[in-house]
């Protein structure tokens, strides 16, 4: 039997007013890849800040047994002097600085203060083999893609010997291709004796590569899995508590007359002007219709919307949009607002919210016409719209005096929602609305658009999860390379058939 | 001044309304009584320090007209801020303004069909326009080209100091006519006449009242207390959680005193300074700007994420111009009150006054990295600024101090803030 390199017993953690985490207990063996699951906010992040030192010793309850003795960690220092790395979510790397800098970061090949640059470059290429990024390590991070960023992030783990690596929702922005080829690395790692901690909303990613599973609910641990009994239905009963038999809502379209028709768009990249990004697409959306947009990351589908409404991305647009049959101008946010047209971000935190303001005032910020007249806001009616959004949107906050940047990302997803949902539009175009939020907030997100599309409106879905895609909507485009390369009636597509159009196209492209 | 309350906003559907806790409340609203109570602690301080000085009616007028052209500025440059830009012009561009006042009136010499321009309320126009116009100038550069702010009101700070030097030729202009004056040196009339007070007479002088400031201050009072109580009373019956009772009366009780104790301060002296009502104007419609206009509420949206607010449909250029217009025209107006103060238009004047001016709203709570950011806590921040000014010179400290207790004070404020919101984070 292998023996046990950190065991975490009886671990408390409270914040005033709440106890995020209550008696957690977490094992894990030397070498093996050990999954943590659980619903945002369940405390998983909390017990990795613990782990890692964020959480200084004091602050917490409970002790932390790592290589044979307790360890009381006072800052990251010293939880990675022992060999502990954690790669957030958000990558930490300086966008401006090239790889070989980024891994000797605060680690620098250095001789009294004088960075010896070719030991870094010698160091850095040496990691980079190891993990499998054929990139010269001068090039500058914000000149390679995200997949390639998180491999960077790895690497500087190993450079720091790590002995047990912890990542946090590694896959989450990385596309099926590069997900894959990071798990393969992690099952290599798992070969050389690297005790891994991957916590992650992909279920089928943990069923495939993890050892042993631990679901944590409410702060407390549920179980922990040996690998026999991993399956995604087991692991989502014991997240969420009870047994989700359908993953998705069931619809029932009442598809009417065309809202939207899209012809001939075509954009070019913001900065290189000759680069075509979108080419001739046409789209037609109807009543009461949810389309979805398939198609790798990078295929072009956000720069689509983003061009769509008001221009937000690329030059050089041309093409016609009608919205029942009138040819209108969307040329800035806010005529494409006015004409009923809303565009929900992918990326909630840099484009979505104003996390530093409260959920009442991110509400109505999109349609402050709709509370105020001559320019003067009604507060108590904003109050009683923000209210009701809050509801309806089963937003989970003590007010809607929350500040946004608190609310876990579920919550958050749904004031963004809130704040289309307010400004009423007939076309609503939802980029990636399930990403990195957990399987109790997808299905009630699945369940606003459900109710969207009955009361008429045209939802128009951009998403990289394939099965969400096949679950929730009418009918399919398939994007690739800019180009719209196929498009089906959901109830005749499949996973096969989408990657063979892409496939299809990528061989005419050629 | 009045402090409001950051109201909670439970669900609707919980049909009754409650109370808050005394506790919660009072948590809620640390930051806003803090400031205040930190500004009435200052005064005290300096009351007893200077042995009764700085109480003295003459005083308060004297803190509120030296202060004056800072918290008309002050409140512009908190939009500027909350919108996360700066304004380092706005000294130079009050000093120039001043400058185009005393040119306009007194300096040049028009011919007879121009002889109009030279009209205080003219040439007061004119120079309000041209700063609404060096502002918008200023923002067309900050919003459209992107060019930031810090840059562009740099090389404002430097062109508009040297036109200053350039029009006046180097020279003192004044003095301004006694219309112009008024701006800053006048007094409301006494429309009723004044009333003598035998019964609290002093040595034998009887105090003799301004009637007409008592008179506004009592119906500022009313109307404030009157709104108060039927905001509380509309939310309530909305089944919106309110404010306990007791904080409710409290709060309007010691802000109607403190009103009331002002204006008896300044009745007993020469009565309302028309500088301070035009603040006063303005405090209430800034206020009223930044809480209730949706213009307001872009602005804490765009500075608090630029990129969710142009794609939420803010028009952020326009936006942003429209902000540095709005604080072109304040600066102008700080121009013209100070050169009415000072009876002439220096070279030197306004120079350095944007660091007092960015310093009172950085004390007043806003952050410098934009979305924060509140009316009634610049303007605050400028009192508690004014009156360290003033009980220090009256106490006789030396200006080499001065300037080091207002610099630690100006980190402590603004170290105490960012203590307090990480504790609560």
């Amino acid at each position: 039997m292998t023996k046990t390199i950190l065991e975490m017993r009886g671990i408390t953690k409270t914040f005033p007013g709440v106890k995020a985490l209550q008696d957690v207990n977490l094992d894990v063996r030397e070498g093996e890849i050990h999954a943590i699951c659980g619903e945002n906010g369940a405390g998983k992040s909390t017990l990795m800040k613990v782990l890692s030192g964020v959480y200084p010793h004091g602050s917490y309850e409970g002790e932390i047994i790592y290589l044979g003795e307790e360890q009381h960690f006072r800052s990251i220092r010293d939880s990675e002097h022992k060999g502990i790395v954690i790669i957030h979510q958000e990558l930490a790397l300086v966008p401006l600085l090239s790889i070989a800098e980024n891994i000797f970061l605060g680690n620098e090949q250095a001789k009294t203060g004088v960075i010896d640059w070719d030991e870094t470059r010698d160091g850095a290429r040496k990691l980079l083999s190891m993990v499998g990024l054929n990139e010269d390590p001068d090039t500058l991070i914000t000149n390679i893609g995200v997949g390639k960023q998180q491999l960077v992030e790895i690497a500087k783990a190993l450079s720091k010997q790590v002995q047990l690596l912890i990542l946090d929702e590694p896959t989450a922005s990385l596309s099926e291709k590069d997900s894959a080829a990071l798990l393969e690395l992690l099952l290599e790692f798992k070969k050389q004796g690297i005790t891994s901690i991957i916590i992650s909303h992909k279920l089928n990613e943990i069923s495939r590569i993890a050892d042993r599973v631990t679901v944590i609910r409410d702060g407390r641990t549920i179980e922990t899995m040996d690998k026999a009994d991993i399956t995604e239905d087991r692991i989502i009963t014991s997240m969420v508590g009870r047994a989700l038999d359908d993953r998705y809502p069931a619809r029932s379209p009442n598809v009417g007359e065309v809202v939207l028709e899209v012809k001939n768009w075509n954009v070019f990249h913001p900065q290189h002007r000759d680069r075509q990004v979108i080419r001739d697409v046409d789209i037609v959306l109807r009543k009461g219709e949810v389309v979805g947009i398939a198609g790798l990351m990078g295929s072009g589908r956000t720069e689509f919307a983003m061009s769509l409404f008001g221009k937000s991305y690329g030059q050089k647009i041309s093409g016609e949009v009608r919205l029942n049959g009138q040819k209108v101008d969307t040329s800035s946010v806010d005529k494409a607002i006015r004409h009923g047209i809303a565009y929900a971000t992918e990326d909630r935190k840099t484009y979505g919210l104003n996390l530093i303001d409260h959920i009442k005032n991110n509400t109505t910020i999109a349609n402050l016409r709709g509370v105020s007249r001559w320019g003067v806001i009604d507060d108590l009616a904003e109050l009683d719209v923000a209210n009701d959004y809050r509801r309806k949107t089963n937003i989970r906050s003590s007010s809607v005096y929350q500040v946004a940047g608190n609310l876990s990302g579920g919550n958050q997803q749904k004031v963004v929602l809130s704040k289309w949902l307010y400004a009423n539009p007939d076309v609503l175009i939802l980029d990636e609305p399930t990403r990195g939020i957990d399987v109790g907030a997808k299905y009630e997100i699945y369940t606003i658009i459900n109710q969207l599309a009955a009361q008429g409106k045209a939802i128009l879905v951009i998403s990289s999860e394939m099965p969400e895609l096949l679950g929730i909507t009418d009918r399919l485009y398939v994007m690739n390379e800019g180009r719209i390369v196929g498009e089906m009636p959901t109830s005749e597509a499949s996973q096969e058939k989408i990657m063979r159009s892409i496939v299809r196209a990528e061989g005419k492209a050629s | 001044m009045t402090t409001e309350t950051v109201p909670t906003g439970a669900p609707a559907d919980q049909a009754k309304s409650h109370e808050l806790s005394l506790i919660g409340a009072l948590r809620a609203n640390m930051r806003d009584y803090g400031l205040l109570l930190a500004l009435i602690l200052i005064m005290l301080f300096f009351q007893y320090f200077t042995n009764g000085v700085l109480f003295k009616p003459v005083n308060l007028t004297n803190i509120i007209l030296q202060n004056s052209y800072i918290i008309v500025m002050a409140l512009g440059m908190l939009l500027v801020i909350v919108a996360g830009h700066i304004d380092l012009s706005v000294g130079s561009v009050s000093g120039f303004i001043g400058a185009l006042a005393a040119m306009l009136m007194v300096g040049w010499r028009f011919p007879p069909e121009l002889a109009f321009l030279a009209n205080p309320i003219v040439a007061g126009a004119i120079c309000l326009v041209a700063g609404a116009a060096i502002g918008a100038a200023q923002g067309y550069l900050i919003a459209y080209h992107r060019i930031p702010a810090f840059i562009v009101t740099l090389a404002g700070m430097l062109i508009f100091k040297g036109l200053s030097l350039a029009i006046l030729a180097g020279k003192s202009v004044g003095p301004f006519p006694a219309e112009f004056q008024l701006l800053s040196a006048g007094f409301i009339p006494d429309v009723i006449g004044p009333t003598t007070m035998p019964w609290l007479a002093e040595n034998g002088q009887n105090v003799v009242l301004h009637t007409t400031t008592m008179v506004i201050a009592i119906a500022a009072v009313v109307a404030m207390v009157f709104f108060s109580i039927r905001t509380r009373a509309r939310r309530k019956m909305r089944g919106y959680d309110v404010e306990p009772f007791s904080l409710f009366v409290v709060k309007n009780v010691v802000i109607a005193a403190l009103v009331l104790f002002f204006a008896y301060m300044l009745a007993s002296y020469r009565g309302l300074p028309n500088v301070l009502v035009v603040m006063g104007v303005l405090i209430a419609g800034f206020v009223f700007l930044t809480k209730r206009m949706t213009f307001g509420r872009r602005i804490y949206a765009l500075g608090g994420n630029l990129k969710a607010a142009a794609l939420s449909g803010i028009k952020t250029e326009r936006t942003t111009f429209y902000i540095f217009a709005i604080m072109g025209a304040l600066a102008a107006l700080a121009g013209m009150i100070y050169a009415a103060r000072l009876n002439s238009a220096t070279p030197k004047a306004g120079q350095g006054l944007e660091l007092d001016v960015i310093a009172a709203v950085f004390i007043g709570g806003a952050s410098a990295l934009g979305g924060v950011g509140q009316v009634a806590g610049a303007v605050i921040g400028a009192f508690i600024m004014g009156v360290m000014n003033n009980g220090m010179s009256i106490m006789g400290v030396n200006i080499d101090w001065q300037q080091m207790i207002k610099g630690v004070v100006l980190l402590a404020a603004v170290f105490f803030d960012l203590y307090n919101k990480n504790k609560s984070a």
